[in-house]
């Protein structure tokens, strides 16, 4: 028996999902399944991704939600003896074409991690560095980029008189709101986000879920959460797994209000996990 | 349920002695190293410190002045009723055979400690410990021991005949040095045009020239000599036999019974001076160790210079891009295994690859010419700084890439995924996040090659280090650094010190003074490192390491 009140799925404000104009496919996942060496991690997930909308994965830990993420970008390619099977497509595309650097997949999917991980550098250059990393010297340009990405950030007044300060003496919502500028910063077209929140008190939570709608203006987001009320103020569409496998996904509304699955249902309103 | 054992409340948390059994390891450690250093700092400084003379009388009826060196028993004297005796430095090689001089102490009657009693240093046959007679100077006059101005004309002598020597010394190595370096490559041109039927003449003009200027130099050299004049310090050595010492031959005067402690510090800090900035004198056993000093110097960061990019690029390969798997962990362990290859073995591949092979390539290439017409004298084809630096660049290669694969390592995985996730190459990564943040753990690899690479003689002996250079490695013609000399070393200084020189005695002070030397040369290297590694931590500081 949990021995918290469980949030019921009444008790969860839920935002009505956005109007959007974008392609409904935008990320597509198909069969896509996933081993880490002989245990497989993911198993048959499909589903689609709107443009410029947010999606949450939520589901008990170990699920999946961060394989899926990082294969997004293909960041798990960097894990000895991974394997998968099935496709991710981006506009169409699939990130696994051989035509394609993976390099150039990650200029154009931002990410941001749980545990926030700033450059031992100096604020500027870590907001910068994907500019750098493509060769980009001219000084306007950087300086512009680094104001316009801590502007959308909601960073930009509390670092704007230290941009040379080392960035590792910023506190912990200061910095996760900078690995955001940083992966902003390039103006990429999906920005990946694992559980940005864990490690935060509430108001800078709370910044960053404004962020967050701000951002969907520009960038199609998928953000992993721990917290149903998170998914719920700031996911235009839920995906729930369980066990390395997609149980449902559907408009954020529909999951939390009337989900179709039970296990769905006794995840969200706290019966397990 | 199982009942939990009582707890008393004197129990004392289990494992504690072995708390205190780390601290004992730590302590006997400390000790032993401390106890090193006194050794190596207390001996080290009695070198350089001038104790009072006592002129002793012997039983047989003998006087003898010197400076008491030592008191140990007597090897054959009975444990339960020992004899001691005891060494005098009496110095005057050139009457005494020898400087030290062992005495039985039930032989000696009394001890006394004459005023007037005169310590000097000399060019040659070690010190001396004399009573004076008279000083006469260089115009002929003679002014007696007795008079009131004695000592004061006797330092003026010395400083005079300093000066002398100072410029005679600058006359030869740099003048006369220079003419006879233009010398070596005329006779040079000369066998070249002889053998490539060239046009002789001009080439002879400048050697006809060259051996005019020789001879006026030399002429210059002797009278800048000559200056010295005919005088000297008349005295009588402990036993009353007359010593002359020509002005030329002495290097510093004291008087060691009637110093007041201020002049004793002073003539201990003159002498440091003299042994850290002039060159030896005597075989080694005196004077300085400048050139031994420059040469270990030059070496060691040449050295660090050459392993630093190869251990670097090394690890780099080995941790961020070779394939992990049996095959890496057996290059690992070969390259961790390296460090216990004994370090003459790195001295003979030194020589057999690096002098020979290499060496010996650069002279047929680069040389040839040189080579042919100069009696097969080798350029690089022989030991010298380069070879040196590159075998013990080769002997602490494994200590920088352990060190530089543990600092990647130790690098935060999230660091590494956030570049990656920007879209950096690995490359980049490598070089804008993985490499400085790591830049503190590889100077701390550094500083540990350093301080083996300094220490370090077996195969230094094979590759380039001599017991006596004629110059530095490092001077005013180009190309300034030459890579090719042969140089010398402080360590090496300490092994012919200690177990070459013929008078074993006289020298083993100068083994511990140069030891001294030499740890404070390491430590000093070393805490310029760690300087720099601070700043850098500093700099990428919260990246842990
Ligand atoms: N690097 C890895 N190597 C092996 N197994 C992994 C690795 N990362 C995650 N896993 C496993 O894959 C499964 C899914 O993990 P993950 O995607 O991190 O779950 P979560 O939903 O909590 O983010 C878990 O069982 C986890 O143990
Ligand atoms: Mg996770």
């Amino acid at each position: 028996m949990p021995t918290m009140t469980a949030p019921t799925p009444a008790r969860i404000k839920v935002r009505p999902a956005a109007e959007n104009d974008g392609r409904k496919d935008f990320i597509s996942i198909r069969d896509f399944g996933f081993w880490y060496g002989d245990k497989k991690a993911l198993d048959g997930m499909t589903l689609d991704i709107p443009e410029r909308q947010v999606v949450a994965f939520i589901g008990p830990s170990g699920c999946g939600k961060s394989t899926l993420l990082r294969n997004l970008n293909r960041m798990n390619d960097l894990i000895d003896g991974v394997r998968h099977e099935g496709d991710i497509l981006i506009k169409g595309r699939s990130i696994y074409d051989p035509g394609l650097e993976v390099i150039s997949l990650r200029r154009r999917v931002g990410m941001v991690f749980q545990k926030s991980n700033p450059f031992p550098k100096s604020i500027f250059e870590n907001v910068v560095y994907a500019l750098r990393v493509v060769g980009v010297t001219d000084r306007g340009a950087l300086e512009e980029a680094c104001e316009t990405s801590l502007r959308k950030a909601a960073l930009w007044d509390e670092v704007k008189d230290r941009l040379d300060d080392n960035a590792l003496g910023l506190s912990g919502g200061q910095m996760q709101r900078l690995c955001i500028a940083r992966a902003i910063a390039n103006r990429p077209e999906i920005l990946l986000m694992d559980e940005p929140c864990s490690a935060l008190d509430p108001i800078a939570t709370g910044k960053i879920e404004e962020l967050i709608h701000e951002l969907k203006v520009q960038f199609t987001i998928v953000i992993v959460t721990h917290s149903m009320q998170q998914a719920a103020r700031v996911s235009d569409r839920t995906a729930f797994f369980y066990l390395g496998k997609l149980v449902e996904y559907d408009t954020t509304e529909k999951i939390f209000m009337n989900p179709s699955q039970a296990q769905t249902e006794a995840y969200i309103s706290g019966r397990f996990g | 349920m199982a009942t939990l054992p009582e707890v008393s409340d004197s129990a004392s948390p289990r494992g504690e002695p072995w708390v205190w059994f780390t601290g004992l390891g730590l302590v006997v450690g400390l000790v032993m190293i401390a106890g090193l250093l006194a050794l190596v700092l207390w001996n080290g400084a009695k070198v350089f410190w001038a104790p009072p003379v006592p002129e002793a009388r012997l039983k047989d009826g003998r006087t003898l002045l010197g400076q008491l060196a030592q008191r140990r028993v007597k090897p054959s004297s009975p444990a339960n009723a020992p004899r001691y005796e005891r060494q005098y430095q009496v110095g005057l090689r050139e009457l005494n055979g020898q400087s030290f001089l062992w005495v039985d102490e039930s032989e000696v009657v009394s001890e006394s400690f004459p005023a007037d009693v005169v310590g000097l240093e000399r060019m040659e046959n070690g010190p001396a410990f004399v009573r004076p007679v008279a000083l006469v100077r260089a115009d002929g006059s003679r002014l007696e021991a007795s008079s009131p101005g004695f000592f004061p004309a006797l330092l003026a002598e010395v400083e005079r005949a300093e000066s002398v020597r100072r410029r005679h010394s600058v006359l030869v190595r740099d003048a006369i040095g220079g003419v006879n370096a233009a010398m070596e490559s005329a006779r040079i041109d000369l066998r070249r045009a002889e053998d490539k039927g060239g046009d002789l003449v001009p080439i002879r003009t400048r050697i006809a020239a060259l051996e005019k200027e020789y001879a006026a130099l030399r002429e210059r050299a002797e009278a800048v000599l000559a200056e010295a004049g005919k005088g000297g310090l008349e005295s009588r050595d402990g036993a009353g036999r007359s010593v002359v010492s020509p002005s030329l031959t002495l290097v510093r005067a004291w008087l060691p019974n009637r110093m007041g402690p201020g002049e004793r510090f002073g003539l201990m800090m003159s002498r440091v001076r003299e042994f850290v900035f002039d060159e030896p004198r005597e075989a080694n056993t005196e004077g300085g160790l400048f050139p031994a000093m420059f040469g270990t110097l030059v070496m060691t960061v040449f050295m660090s210079l050459l392993v630093t990019p190869f251990g670097v690029i090394a690890a780099i390969y080995l941790r961020e891009y070779a394939a992990q798997g049996p095959v890496l962990r057996a290059v690992r362990i070969s390259v961790n295994n390296l460090a216990g290859v004994p370090s003459i073995v790195f001295g003979v591949f030194g020589l057999g690859f690096f002098v020979y092979v290499l060496g010996g390539s650069v002279d047929r290439l680069f040389f040839a010419d040189q080579l042919k017409y100069n009696n097969n004298t080798p350029v690089f084809g022989t030991g010298g700084l380069l070879w040196c630096s590159l075998t013990l660049a080769l002997m602490t290669l494994p200590v920088v890439i352990v060190a530089t694969e543990e600092a990647l390592a130790a690098v935060p995985r999230g660091m590494r995924e956030a570049s990656l996730a920007a879209g950096a190459s690995k490359w980049q990564t490598v070089r804008h996040i993985l490499l400085p943040a790591s830049a503190p753990g590889i100077l701390t690899g550094i500083i540990l090659a350093m301080a083996r690479g300094a220490g370090e003689v077996a195969p230094l002996m094979l590759v380039g280090v001599v017991k006596l250079a004629p110059t530095l490695p490092f001077d005013g013609t180009a190309p300034f650094l030459h890579l090719d000399r042969k140089f010398m070393h402080l360590g090496f200084h300490v092994y012919d010190l200690g177990f070459q020189s013929p008078d074993s005695d006289a020298a083993r002070p100068m083994v511990f003074a140069t030891t001294l030397l030499l740890i404070i040369l390491v430590v000093a290297l070393n805490l310029g490192a760690i300087w720099i590694r601070n700043r850098l931590r500093r700099r990428f500081r919260g990246a842990a390491f």
